[in-house]
């Protein structure tokens, strides 16, 4: 063993977030208000299951099924759960249809809340300032910038989540995708897309 | 998905930066699963984390925002008391208190 890379000693000190966070979990776990194995697994699987990947399935079933697009766009929460996903929080889900006419993007103005269910944990830039602010203020330049360009007639809504209302966008299917199987569909349905930063992938960019 | 391989997400973004903010993103999440107290309790002090930090506070990250956010939370309902967390925070960085030992 190398004795500057040595296994016997802590080869840097931890962040002092990280200890204040042990710290804060040791503490609640002894007054039994958390337990350290939950907390494991809702690290595992928000690192290994809950992600965009759920609302993709979702977006596909809507668009190959027409009576459960209306039952999703009726009551997003439940319909979602019909595909076993749902839990944080207790939030409701509520569905936005994008059509030719109008255009859905979500922002959380105050923070961060997404749904999780169905996209897992928000990126980076969806909790930036610039992104919370400007996409209120300008939603078309910011819809830009992320290469979006919308034509002058679609109507562009701006939806602000909140602790007990969470948004998912259902984006248009896109054009040459009727032959497509329902799993393939669900390729196209990317995160950005059901933010409503993007549309969603055509078929000829596809494998 | 399990391994190394899984970690870095289909869209190229690490979900936690760092295995505290899992902890911290953990800790706010079960307790809250659990009944213990209600999201909005949480969601509002994290908002006024937010707000305080993008008004010209210390530099802070998006996880360090949250861990305050659920440390006030526990303090102000009196799950913990701030010195109690002061005083384990201290045997940490001390050494004198190591879980990983």
């Amino acid at each position: 063993m190398s004795k500057d890379h040595g296994g016997d000693h802590h080869p840097e000190p931890e962040p002092y977030p990280a200890l204040r966070t042990k710290a804060l979990e040791s503490l609640l776990v002894e007054k039994g208000l958390v337990s350290s194995d939950v907390i494991d697994e809702l690290v595992r699987s928000y690192e290994e299951d809950i992600g965009p990947l759920n609302g993709a399935k979702v977006v596909a079933r809507a668009w190959v099924n027409e009576s459960y697009r209306l039952r999703l766009l009726e009551d997003g929460t439940d319909a979602i759960a019909e595909l076993g996903f749902g839990g944080a929080e207790g939030a409701e889900i509520v569905v936005l249809e994008n059509t030719p006419q109008v255009h859905n993007v979500v922002v959380c103005t105050l923070c961060s809340c997404y749904p999780w269910p169905v996209l897992g944990l928000p990126p980076t830039w969806y909790k930036s300032a610039a992104y919370r602010s400007r996409t209120v203020m300008e939603p078309r330049s910011v819809l830009r910038e992320f290469g979006l360009e919308l034509g002058e007639k679609v109507e562009v809504r701006v939806w602000d989540s909140t602790a007990d209302i969470r948004y998912l966008v259902l984006p248009e299917r896109p054009e040459g995708s009727e032959a497509m199987s329902e799993s393939e569909l669900a390729g196209l349905a990317t995160r950005d897309s059901m933010i409503g930063v993007q549309k969603a992938k055509s078929p000829a960019t596809v494998g | 998905m399990t391994g190394d391989a899984a970690l870095p997400r289909d869209n190229g973004e690490l979900v936690f930066q760092a295995p505290w903010e899992g902890r911290a993103f953990g800790i706010a999440v079960a307790m809250n699963e659990d009944g213990v107290y209600d999201w909005t309790e949480f969601r509002d002090r994290l908002v006024d984390e937010i707000a305080e930090a993008e008004r010209g506070g210390p530099p802070s990250s998006y996880y360090e925002r949250w861990l305050a956010s659920i440390e006030r939370l526990a303090v102000e309902r009196g799950f913990i008391t701030a010195d109690e967390l002061d005083a384990r925070t201290a045997e940490y960085a001390s050494g004198e208190r190591d879980d990983e030992g």
